[in-house]
C-alpha cells in the first residue's frame, strides 16, 4: 500500500494537523512504510476471531448521579491560551 | 547514601539514620552534577525541601508509612497539581496541571518526596528518548547511546542513582526497554492495575503506569502504594492489591518457566541468546523446569500495535486544539488556521506520523481492513499467552534484541526502531504484566531478562525477579562516574 | 408529477439527571458560562469519562416504552471531529451496538393511526455553546452544556407529511415526559429534532436523495421547515435536477432553510470502540427494576379511559397525553361522583380552555384537582346548574375560595324549592294571556319562552327540569 503527497494533505487536513511542505514527501515515504509493515496481518486468516477492543475482559462500571465536581473555572483558564468574558475564545466561527 | 536501594533508604529514615531532608538535598545535588544526562524536565527543588520536611515531622511522630520521606522523580506524563507537565511535547510545554494524577495523589499520600519531572519521549512515542522537545536522554552507561524510551528519563535517573526509584509508563515497552537498557529493574502492571487518571494518555488500552527501581524489592514498595480501583478511571481493576512484599522470598522449586521458541530464533542476536541462557541457568540451579512453549502470532503483534497504538492515539491527541490549554498558534486567521498550526508547531515529527497513520487506519473505507483486522489480531495474540500460561508460571525471554544503541542511529528509520520492540509489545496487547530485570552486560552495556506473568500475577513476577537478584549482582552494579 | 415526501427524525432529548453522562459536574441550566465545565467536561489532558448509572436505566425505560430490543451490552464509540464546542475532538457516542434498538410508536393524524418505527436509540455527550454575537472577529465558547446525557432517538424513515412529522414529534415529547426521562424543555433545548426529508415519485419504492434539517426546537418550525424544504426539492426535481445530501439550517426569521455543510466538505467521523469504556451490560435485575419503574403509557391509558369512562377516541387520547392531566381527570372523576363525561368535558373544555389563555400548564393550575371536584359535585347534586357553574369557576380561578363558599356567598345556590318556582311562573302567566293563548291553541315553540321568563326571572337559579315539570302541569292544554 502506497500512499501519494495527495493522500498525506487529506489525511493531514482530517487531523487538523499542519505539515510542513517540504516533509510531506518524507511522511508520505514513513506513512507507505508503516502501511506496508501493517500489511503483514492481512496474510493471517482471521474469519470468526472476535475483535479484541480491551484487554480487560470486563464490563462497565457506572457511577451514582451525585454531584462531586465543584466550580473551578478560574483555575481552568488561567491555563487557557485566550480568554474573554469567561469565554473560551476561538477566531469566530461561521456555520 | 546514593548507592543505596530504595528499601535500604526506607529502612535508615524509619530507623532515623538520617533525615529526609539530608538524604533529598544530597540528590538535589546530585541531579545538578548530572544535568548532562537531561533526564529531568523540571526539578522541583522547592518543593522537594518542603514535602522532605514534613516527612521528617511524620517520621517522628511515628507510624509513618514505609516510603515516607523517600525521594523519587515522576515521568512527566503524569498530571502534577501547580507543576508543568509538559509529556516531553512543546504543546504542552506551558501547561500548568490544575490537578493531581492519582499515582501522584498516592505517592503524596504515602509521604513520598517528589524530585520533579522526568524526561520522556514525545507523548510516550518513541524508544530511544530522541523523539522528546526537551532533547535526548542519555544512557550513564555508555557515552552517546540512548537510555532507551519513552520512560528513558526515568531508566537513566535511577540508574545514574539521581533518585531511589522513578514511575513510568509502558504501552510497548516503554518501561521494560529503557529499564533493560540502562540496567534497571521495570515492572509493567497487568493493565488495569494502576489507575490512568492524570496519565497523558497516548493509547487508552495499552497504557499502563509502573516502576522503575533498582530492585525488585524497591519495586514491590512502589507498586504498593501505586496500585489499587479508583472510582475515577472505570477501566481500573476492582481487585484486591495483595501485599507484593510478602512473597519476595518464597522457594523457586518447581516453578515452571515457559520459553516462546518464536524469542529464540535465529532472528535473535547470539550474544543476547547467550546472556539470557546464562539467566536461565540460573532459575535451573533455584530448582525451575523449563519447558518450550509457542506463541506463533507474535510477529504479528508488531503491525497490530501500529495500527491500534496510532488509532487511539489520533483520537486522544484531538484535544490538544490550542483551545483550552497548551500551544496556540500566534494569529490565527481562521478555526481551521487555529487548529493546524496550533498542532503542527505543537506535535514532533514522530508523535505526526503516528496521528497520521491512525487518522487513515480509522477512516472510511480503511476502519475493516486496518483497524477491526489488528482487534483480531489482538485477539489471537492474547490466546497465545493464555494457552503458554496454562501450562506454565511465568514466561521468559529477551526485552530487546540488542543493548543500547546509539544516538541517531536508528532516528532516520522509524521502522527499524519500531521493529526493536518485538518482545516487548506483546505483551501490551494481551494486557499481562511483565517485568524487566538486570541480566548481564554485552560489550559493558546492560541488558534485561523479560519475565511475564499471568493477568494480575505481579506478586509471582516480583518473587521470581527477586530470587534472581539474591543469586546475582547486576542490579547492584553501578555506571562508571555514578559511584 | 406526483410527488411522495419521505420523513425521518432524529431527536435529542436531554435526560434529566442531576449530573453529566461522564463527569459529576451538574447539569443545571442557566449557570454562568464556565462554572459547570469540570476537567472532564472540557477534555483536559489526562481526565477520564465514568458513566452515570441514571444515564442507562432512563435509556433502557424508553426502550421498554417504545417495546424495543434493549441490548444485553451496548459500545460507546468515539466521533471524531473537530469544533471549538467540542472539547475532545470527539464525542463519546454509540454507533454499531446502541443501547435501544428497533422499537415503534403508534401516532394519530385525522383520525386515523399509524405506526412509526424508531430505528434506535443511543447514548451520548451534548456539546458546549458557541457564542457568535459577545465578540466582533471571535466567537466565545461556554462548556457548561459538554457532557450533557442525551438520548438520540432514529425514527424509521416512515413519516409522509408534516403533519405525521409532528405528530411523531409530538408523541415522542409527550412519551420521554411521562417517562420522567426529560423535561421536554424546548425553549432550554432539551428536546430538539433534525428532520431528514426526501421526495420520490409516487408509487416508487426506492428512496430519493434527502437533506437533512438541523435543531429545530418547536413543533410549529418543524412543520413549517418541512413544507418549505418539500417546495424546495419539488421545483429543483422538476426543473429537472437534483438534490445534493447535505445539512440545512432552517432559518425561523425567515422561514426559509440554507446550507450548512456542503457535501465536498462532509466530516468522515472515525468512529472507534472507546477505549477508556468498556462495554455497558443490562443485568436482568435492572431490567425488572426499570420494568416495574414503568408507568402505565400513553396508548394503555387511552385504552383504559375509553373502557372505563367510555371517552371518545379524541377526548381520551388527550387526556392520555399528560401523565398530570391524567392523573388531574381521574382524580375529579374519583372525588366529584360524576359522571366521567361530564368530568372529562370540564377538564378538556373549561379548565384547559383557561390554562392554555393564560399560558399555564396542567402543574401551574390555579385550581388543583380535588377543589375543582367540588365544584362538579355540586352540578352532581344540583346544588347548581352546568350555567351557574361557569360562574363559580371564574370565581374560584381568581380566588382560593371552595366552590361551596362561593355558591354561598354569591348567592348561586339553584332553586329546587317548587313553591318558589311556581310563584315565579304564576306571575309569568298572569302577565303573558297573550303567549299562554297561542301556546293552549297549539304553538308548541311558545314553551320555550316561558322556560326562558323563568331562568331570567330567577337569574338562572331555577333548576331547569323542575321549572319544565311545573311549566308543563300550570299550561295544561
Ligand atoms: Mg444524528
Ligand atoms: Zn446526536
Amino acid at each position: 500500500m502506497s500512499l501519494t503527497t495527495d493522500d498525506v494533505n487529506q489525511i493531514a487536513y482530517l487531523a487538523r494537523l499542519g505539515i510542513d511542505h517540504q516533509d510531506t514527501s518524507s511522511y508520505t515515504q514513513n506513512l507507505s512504510d508503516m502501511l506496508e509493515l501493517v500489511a503483514q496481518m492481512q496474510a493471517v486468516n482471521t474469519e470468526n476471531i472476535e475483535p479484541m477492543a480491551h484487554p480487560l475482559d470486563n464490563i462497565q462500571r457506572l457511577r451514582p448521579d451525585i454531584i462531586t465536581e465543584t466550580n473551578q473555572r478560574d483555575a481552568f483558564q488561567t491555563i487557557a491560551p485566550q480568554v474573554e468574558d469567561k469565554l473560551y475564545l476561538v477566531p469566530k466561527v461561521i456555520d | 547514601m546514593h548507592t543505596k536501594t530504595l528499601t535500604e533508604i526506607s529502612r535508615g529514615l524509619q530507623a532515623g539514620d538520617y533525615s529526609s531532608q539530608e538524604l533529598t538535598e544530597s540528590y538535589l545535588k546530585r541531579i545538578k552534577q548530572h544535568t548532562a544526562l537531561n533526564s529531568f524536565i523540571t526539578v522541583t527543588e522547592d518543593l522537594a525541601i518542603a514535602q522532605a520536611k514534613q516527612a521528617d515531622a511524620m517520621l517522628a511522630a511515628g507510624n509513618a508509612p514505609v516510603l515516607t520521606g523517600v525521594p523519587i522523580a515522576h515521568k512527566d506524563i503524569f498530571c502534577t497539581q501547580g507543576i508543568k507537565t509538559s509529556c516531553g511535547s512543546k504543546m504542552l510545554d506551558n501547561f500548568i496541571a490544575p490537578y493531581n494524577a492519582t499515582v501522584i495523589e498516592k505517592f503524596n499520600q504515602a509521604g513520598a518526596i517528589s524530585l520533579g519531572k522526568l524526561n520522556m519521549d514525545e507523548f510516550a512515542m518513541g524508544s530511544s528518548n530522541e523523539t522528546s522537545f526537551y532533547g535526548t536522554v542519555y544512557n550513564p552507561w555508555a557515552e552517546n547511546t540512548v537510555a532507551g524510551g519513552s520512560s528513558g528519563g526515568s531508566a537513566a535517573a535511577v540508574a545514574a542513582r539521581l533518585i531511589s526509584g522513578a514511575t513510568g509508563t509502558d504501552t510497548g515497552g516503554s518501561i521494560r526497554q529503557p529499564a533493560a537498557l540502562c540496567g534497571i529493574t521495570g515492572l509493567k502492571p497487568t493493565y488495569g492495575r494502576v489507575s490512568r487518571f492524570g496519565m497523558i494518555a497516548y493509547a487508552s488500552s495499552l497504557d499502563q503506569g509502573g516502576t522503575m527501581t533498582q530492585t525488585a524489592a524497591d519495586s514491590a514498595l512502589m507498586l504498593q502504594t501505586m496500585a489499587g480501583f479508583d472510582t475515577k478511571d472505570s477501566t481500573s481493576a476492582e481487585q484486591d492489591v495483595p501485599d507484593y512484599s510478602a512473597n519476595l522470598n518464597n522457594s523457586l522449586q518447581g516453578l515452571k518457566i515457559g520459553l516462546p521458541k518464536e524469542f529464540f530464533d535465529d532472528s535473535l542476536n547470539a550474544e543476547m541468546a547467550t546472556a539470557i541462557e546464562t539467566a536461565i541457568n540460573e532459575y535451573k540451579k533455584m530448582g525451575a523446569e523449563i519447558i518450550e512453549v509457542s506463541m506463533p502470532n507474535l510477529k504479528l503483534a508488531i503491525p497490530a500495535y501500529y495500527v491500534i497504538a496510532p488509532a487511539e492515539c489520533s483520537a486522544n491527541l484531538s484535544r490538544m486544539d490550542g483551545v483550552r490549554f497548551g500551544h496556540r498558534c500566534d494569529n490565527p486567521e481562521d478555526l481551521n488556521d487555529l487548529y493546524i498550526r496550533s498542532r503542527g508547531e505543537g506535535f514532533g515529527t514522530e508523535v505526526k506520523r503516528r496521528i497520521l497513520v491512525g487518522t487513515y487506519a480509522l477512516s472510511a473505507g480503511y476502519y475493516d481492513a486496518y483497524y477491526i483486522k489488528a482487534q483480531k489480531i489482538r485477539r489471537l495474540i492474547s490466546n497465545d499467552f493464555t494457552e503458554a500460561l496454562k501450562t506454565v508460571d511465568v514466561i521468559m525471554g529477551p526485552v530487546t534484541p540488542t543493548p543500547a544503541f546509539g544516538i541517531g542511529e536508528k532516528t532516520k528509520d522509524p521502522i527499524e526502531m519500531y521493529l526493536a520492540d518485538i518482545y516487548t509489545i506483546a505483551v501490551n496487547l494481551a494486557g499481562l504484566p511483565a517485568m524487566s530485570v538486570p541480566a548481564g552486560f554485552i560489550d559493558n552495556k546492560p541488558i534485561g531478562l523479560q519475565i511475564i506473568g499471568n493477568y494480575f500475577d505481579e506478586a509471582k513476577l516480583l518473587n521470581v525477579a527477586h530470587q534472581y537478584q539474591q543469586v546475582t549482582d547486576w542490579h547492584q552494579q553501578t555506571p562508571q562516574g555514578f559511584e | 408529477m406526483q410527488w411522495e415526501t419521505v420523513i425521518g427524525l432524529e431527536i435529542h432529548a436531554q435526560l434529566a439527571t442531576n449530573t453529566k453522562i461522564f463527569s459529576g459536574a451538574s447539569t443545571a441550566y442557566g449557570a454562568e458560562p464556565n462554572t459547570q465545565a469540570c476537567a472532564v467536561d472540557l477534555g483536559l489532558p489526562g481526565v477520564l469519562p465514568v458513566l452515570n448509572q441514571e444515564v442507562v436505566r432512563m435509556a433502557v425505560k424508553f426502550g421498554m416504552a417504545i417495546e424495543a430490543e434493549v441490548a444485553d451490552t451496548s459500545v460507546f464509540a468515539r466521533k471524531n471531529y473537530f469544533y471549538p464546542d467540542l472539547p475532545k475532538g470527539y464525542q463519546i457516542s454509540q454507533m454499531d451496538h446502541p443501547i435501544v434498538g428497533l422499537g415503534h410508536l403508534d401516532i394519530e393524524v385525522a383520525g386515523e393511526t399509524k405506526r412509526v418505527g424508531v430505528t434506535r436509540a443511543h447514548l451520548e455527550e451534548d456539546a458546549g455553546k458557541s457564542l457568535h454575537e459577545n465578540f466582533a472577529d471571535s466567537t466565545g465558547i461556554d462548556l457548561n452544556r459538554a457532557g450533557t446525557p442525551l438520548l438520540e432517538i432514529v425514527s424509521e424513515p416512515d413519516m409522509r407529511s408534516a403533519k405525521e412529522a409532528v405528530a411523531y414529534m409530538r408523541k415522542i415529547h409527550e412519551l420521554v415526559q411521562y417517562l420522567d426521562i426529560c423535561d421536554g424543555n424546548m425553549q432550554e433545548g432539551s428536546f430538539r429534532c433534525d428532520v431528514n426529508i426526501s421526495l420520490r415519485p409516487q408509487g416508487q419504492t426506492e428512496y430519493g436523495t434527502r437533506a437533512e434539517l438541523k435543531n429545530i426546537n418547536s413543533f410549529k418550525f418543524v412543520e413549517k421547515a418541512i413544507y418549505g424544504e418539500v417546495e424546495r426539492q419539488k421545483e429543483i426535481l422538476e426543473a429537472g435536477g437534483s438534490i445534493v445530501q447535505e445539512t440545512r439550517l432552517y432559518d425561523a426569521d425567515k422561514d426559509e432553510t440554507r446550507s450548512m455543510r456542503s457535501k465536498e466538505e462532509a466530516n468522515d467521523y472515525r468512529y472507534f470502540p472507546d477505549p477508556d469504556l468498556l462495554p455497558v451490560y443490562i443485568s436482568p435485575e435492572l431490567r425488572a427494576a426499570v420494568k416495574a419503574d414503568l408507568p402505565e403509557l400513553p396508548d394503555t391509558k387511552k385504552q383504559r379511559f375509553i373502557q372505563d369512562y367510555h371517552l371518545d377516541n379524541e377526548t381520551a387520547y388527550k387526556l392520555a397525553s399528560s401523565k398530570e392531566l391524567a392523573n388531574y381527570f381521574e382524580t375529579v372523576v374519583k372525588q366529584s361522583n360524576c359522571e366521567a363525561k361530564l368530568c372529562s368535558n370540564w377538564v378538556t373544555v373549561e379548565l384547559l380552555g383557561a390554562l392554555n389563555k393564560s399560558n399555564l400548564s396542567i402543574q401551574e393550575s390555579p385550581i388543583a384537582a380535588p377543589r375543582f371536584a367540588e365544584l362538579l359535585k355540586r352540578i352532581a347534586d344540583e346544588t347548581i346548574s352546568g350555567k351557574i357553574a361557569k360562574q363559580v369557576f371564574e370565581f374560584m380561578w381568581n380566588s382560593a375560595d371552595s366552590a361551596d363558599d362561593i355558591i354561598e356567598k354569591q348567592g348561586l345556590k339553584q332553586i329546587t324549592d317548587s313553591g318558589a318556582i311556581e310563584a315565579i311562573i304564576d306571575k309569568i302567566i298572569a302577565d303573558n294571556p297573550a303567549q299562554v293563548e297561542q301556546y293552549l291553541s297549539g304553538k308548541d315553540k311558545v314553551f320555550g319562552f316561558f322556560v326562558g321568563q323563568t331562568m331570567k326571572q330567577s337569574q338562572g337559579k331555577a333548576n331547569p327540569a323542575e321549572v319544565n315539570k311545573i311549566l308543563k302541569a300550570k299550561l295544561k292544554r
